[in-house]
């Protein structure tokens, strides 16, 4: 630990703009990524809303059809790679890894830094889309091919910007993983580590082997437009199909980017809200880790309908039901830990709870197009959409700002007003229901995706997904204004553990100093849940 | 959902209700479990915790149990998907096509269609080709679907339940019209569809420019009635003087026959000024020398 002796907390240690932007402070960077990652979710809601406004009635309601499909691509691309792959671990993985682990930093803090600027960069490639030539791509946020070769948007500056993105998740997963195996608390075995810490483990590395390959699958697609190389477009000798199992190689385990840092979120809040130890430590980790194996062998069921090979469509198929296992195992595991807890029904139990609740709904209508029969019908549908909003957003987004309400007061030391926010949180959970389930059902009936307009009998869940839309909006909007309000307002500082948590970062003061401990962390003696002997904290 | 109008249709929906059903009884119990913990062991009903680290009974229950029903899940779709791949012998077999935003279907006797008509409770393969980007033949009601992907020979089979007329959409997003790529299926019954068959169809009375015109599509981009689509609009434009992009290169041309029969086998060496290059596939090897001359004399006519 460093030699610092001072007390100064983050946020005062130094001032100005520059003291942030170019910061190797993992909190600060962290911080970074928070507020850039939130602005770009707002952009993604906002188009997101416009969708759904566009869709109230059948016909044309705002734009043309052209600009609707550049809206949905700009949508997928700002919520997939700028928001929701970084999301967890680059805001809560970078900020709480070093402490949880009881270290002043991760491994490479100028490469973390380096990371966040990669991240930019890419993030005004993406965007800067908007302002020339022909707009933002339209091919949707897969960039299938021979479209994505023809059409005449900018899908050559998106692809590049996602490349870039790529990056940024690679330097941050390789800087996790290092800081995993050199940097814990002397006496923290693989074992006494928090479960955020593990599944941040095996998100990294899927991080650090999947995205190059989507990074040269785009690179390809960059050179099939600019040097015309038959790659992927038939007419000049390449194969589409080929495109298709180099995008979902790294797109599906990137699911898994996705899910599993929000899996550690959820351990942890679970356990400090029941003030008991977490159930099946092992069989938590564990899964994680065979979860991120077995999740590289199972893209191809993104394919059922493409014309694959009947042993292909077989393998994948059974592949895919596989993952859902060691999924459920976890689901289990939360459950059985409120048992015979002591349960503290506070905002992030909330987001927790309604996370078990989604994340199931994303996993069932994920085992219904995992089934071959019900994928043939579903597959393209609206009952896909609904199923990945259910996993991403209802799943990830719920962990995350779960996880914004549970660390809020460690990272601000500040407590946000907890009756708005049980307001908050109900009608954006309402609304998030009345937003996605109807496109199931739309989907059902066999309303197709990416659908700028749709036949009559589509209309309801239509309707009703819109209207749900404005609910979410509102939740969302009061939740936002309150952590906000929290942070300017006069709201008593909040001391060390609010929560009553037991790992580290609850032993040091809120917010932290800038070398993390004002003293030396003591670990609980039976591993990182062990709220028997949990270390007695004084202010 | 839909009504049942083939026979594939049931093993489709027997696996979904197997699925849903098993999905909804977890998904219900799960949350009454978590709801009743959360209420049961509130810390005002239950002050102190017990701490529990685990139990290897309960993972071994809770390992295999999902292990069984996923396989149980995996074998109904499985079962539910196989009689897709293995296509009766004798089937009727129709070709249908994929173009933005189009489809066209053409009939083994040499009759090109826009809808497709089949005999009620005879297997019918449809053969999918796509003449330029990914598109997906989905048929709601029969629950079936499969890519028409460019360069490569997909198919589909199914055997109808029911007559009457059903929607046939575009599931793969293949560019600015795609929500309008549309068409239908008509089930008719034997006698029908024979009376169908030897009809000679409306097709006699239209001009033949026109009838090529739908058959390949030409007219979802190419308006008659000057206005703007995906492409300039037929209206008027033959003998007009009009700034095209060659390389990159700005020039005026004036629309002759040379220039249409041009532009229909090689669309992007010249590309109208303020449209979009790429989209149009080359008809090279799709209408003859003749068929091109019918077009032009079409085109003509509209003043
Ligand atoms: C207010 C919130 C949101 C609304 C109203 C919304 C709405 C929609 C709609 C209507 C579509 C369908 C486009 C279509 O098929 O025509 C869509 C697509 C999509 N959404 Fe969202 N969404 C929201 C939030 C999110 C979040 C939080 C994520 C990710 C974490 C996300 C990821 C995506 C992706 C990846 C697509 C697919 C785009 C494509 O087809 O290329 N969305 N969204
Ligand atoms: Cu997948
Ligand atoms: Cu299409």
């Amino acid at each position: 630990m460093s030699s610092v002796s001072t007390n100064l907390n983050f946020f005062e240690a130094k001032k100005g703009i520059f003291s942030w932007i170019f910061s190797v402070d993992h909190k600060r960077i962290a911080l970074l990524y928070l507020y850039s990652l939130i602005t770009f979710f707002l952009v993604g809601v906002t188009l997101g809303l416009l969708m759904r406004y566009e869709l109230l009635n059948p016909g044309k309601d705002l734009v043309e059809a052209k600009t609707y499909n550049q809206i949905f691509t700009l949508h997928g691309v700002i919520m997939i790679f700028l928001f929701i792959i970084p999301s967890i671990p680059a805001v809560f993985g970078n900020f709480f890894l070093p402490i949880m682990l009881g270290t002043d930093d991760v491994s490479f803090p100028r490469l973390n830094l380096l990371s966040w600027w990669v991240y930019v960069v890419g993030a005004l490639m993406a965007l800067s889309t908007l302002v020339f030539g022909d707009g933002p791509a339209d091919t949707g946020w897969t960039f299938y091919a021979p479209y994505s070769v023809k059409t005449g948007t900018n899908v050559t500056m998106s692809v590049l910007a996602a490349f870039v993105l790529g990056f940024s998740s690679i330097l941050t997963g390789l800087n996790f993983i290092v800081t995993i195996h050199r940097l814990r608390a002397p006496g923290m075995t693989f074992l006494k580590m928090p479960l955020f810490a593990w599944s941040l483990y095996a998100t990294s590395w899927i991080q650090l082997l999947a995205t190059p390959i989507v990074g040269i699958t785009l690179l390809m697609i960059a050179a099939e437009r600019l040097l015309g190389v038959g790659l992927f477009d038939p007419s000049i000798g390449g194969d589409p199909i080929l495109y298709q199992h180099l995008f979902w190689i790294y797109s599906h385990p990137a699911v898994y980017i996705m899910a599993l840092p929000a899996f550690g979120v959820i351990s942890e809040m679970l356990p400090t809200f029941s003030q008991r130890t977490i159930f099946g430590y092992k069989a938590i980790a564990f899964s994680s880790l065979a979860i991120a194996f077995v999740g590289y062998f199972i893209w191809g069921h993104h394919m059922f309908t493409s014309g694959m090979s009947g042993t292909a469509r077989f393998i994948f198929s059974i592949l895919t039901f596989l993952v859902a296992i060691p999924t459920a195992i976890k689901v289990f595991n939360w459950v059985a830990t409120l048992y015979k807890g002591s349960i503290n029904v506070q905002p992030p139990l909330l987001y927790t709870l309604a996370f078990i609740f989604q994340f199931m709904i994303g996993g069932f209508t994920g085992l219904v197009l995992g089934a071959l029969a019900t994928d043939i019908h579903l597959h393209d549908t609206y009952f896909v959409v609904g199923h990945f909003h259910y996993v991403m957003f209802g799943g990830t987004g719920f962990a995350f700002f779960g996880a914004l309400h549970y660390w809020y007061p460690k990272i601000w030391g500040r407590m946000y007003n907890i009756k708005v926010a049980n307001v908050a949180f109900t009608i954006f959970f309402i609304g998030f229901n009345m937003l996605y389930f109807p496109m199931l059902i739309a989907g059902l009936m066999g309303m197709p995706r990416r659908y700028y307009d749709y036949l009559p009998e589509f209309h309801l869940p239509n309707m009703i997904s819109t209207y749900g839309s404005w609910v979410l909006a509102t939740g969302l909007i009061i939740m936002l204004s309150n952590l906000v309000a929290g942070f300017f307002g006069k709201k008593p500082k909040v001391g060390r553990n609010p929560w009553n948590g037991i790992t580290l970062e609850w032993q040091t003061l809120s917010p932290p100093p800038v070398q993390n401990f004002d003293r030396m962390p003591v670990l609980p003696q039976n591993g990182p849940y062990d709220f028997d002997h949990k270390p007695v904290i004084e202010e | 959902m839909r009504e049942q109008a083939s026979t594939f249709a049931q093993g489709v929906d027997f696996s979904l209700y197997v699925i849903a059903g098993i999905s909804v009884f977890f998904l219900v119990g799960i949350t009454v479990v978590m709801l009743f913990f959360v209420f049961r062991y509130n810390k005002k009903r239950n002050p102190v915790a017990t701490n529990i680290e685990g139990s290897h009974k309960m993972e071994v229950l809770w390992t295999a149990i999902p292990t069984l029903l996923v396989m149980v899940m995996f074998y109904y779709g499985w079962m539910g998907y196989k009689p897709l791949r293995n296509v009766p012998a004798g089937a009727l077999e129709v070709t249908a096509y994929g173009q933005m935003w189009k489809f066209t279907f053409e009939y083994p006797d040499g009759r090109i269609t826009d809808s497709l008509v089949v005999p009620l409770g005879k297997p019918v393969k449809v053969n999918l080709v796509s003449r330029d980007v990914l598109h997906s033949f989905f048929i709601p009601s029969f629950r079936m679907k499969e890519d028409m992907v460019p360069g490569k020979n997909n198919f589909l089979w199914f055997e109808t339940t029911q007559k009457g007329r059903f929607d046939v959409l575009c599931a793969e997003y293949c560019g600015q019209l795609h929500s309008y790529m549309l068409s239908s299926v008509t089930v008719l019954d034997q006698h029908d569809y024979e009376k169908w068959l030897t009809s000679s169809a409306s097709v006699a009375d239209e001009h033949p420019g026109l009838s090529l015109l739908k058959q390949n599509a030409c007219l979802t981009c190419h308006s008659q009635d000057g206005s703007k689509i995906i492409g300039p609009s037929f209206k008027g434009i033959f003998g007009k003087t009009e700034t095209v992009v060659t390389d990159d290169a700005e020039r005026e041309i004036v629309i002759d026959e040379a220039y249409i029969s041009r532009s229909i086998r090689q669309p992007n060496a010249d590309v109208v000024k303020g449209y979009m290059k790429g989209l149009m596939v080359s008809y090279e090897t799709v209408l003859s020398e003749e068929q091109i001359g019918h077009i032009t004399d079409y085109i003509k006519t509209l003043k």
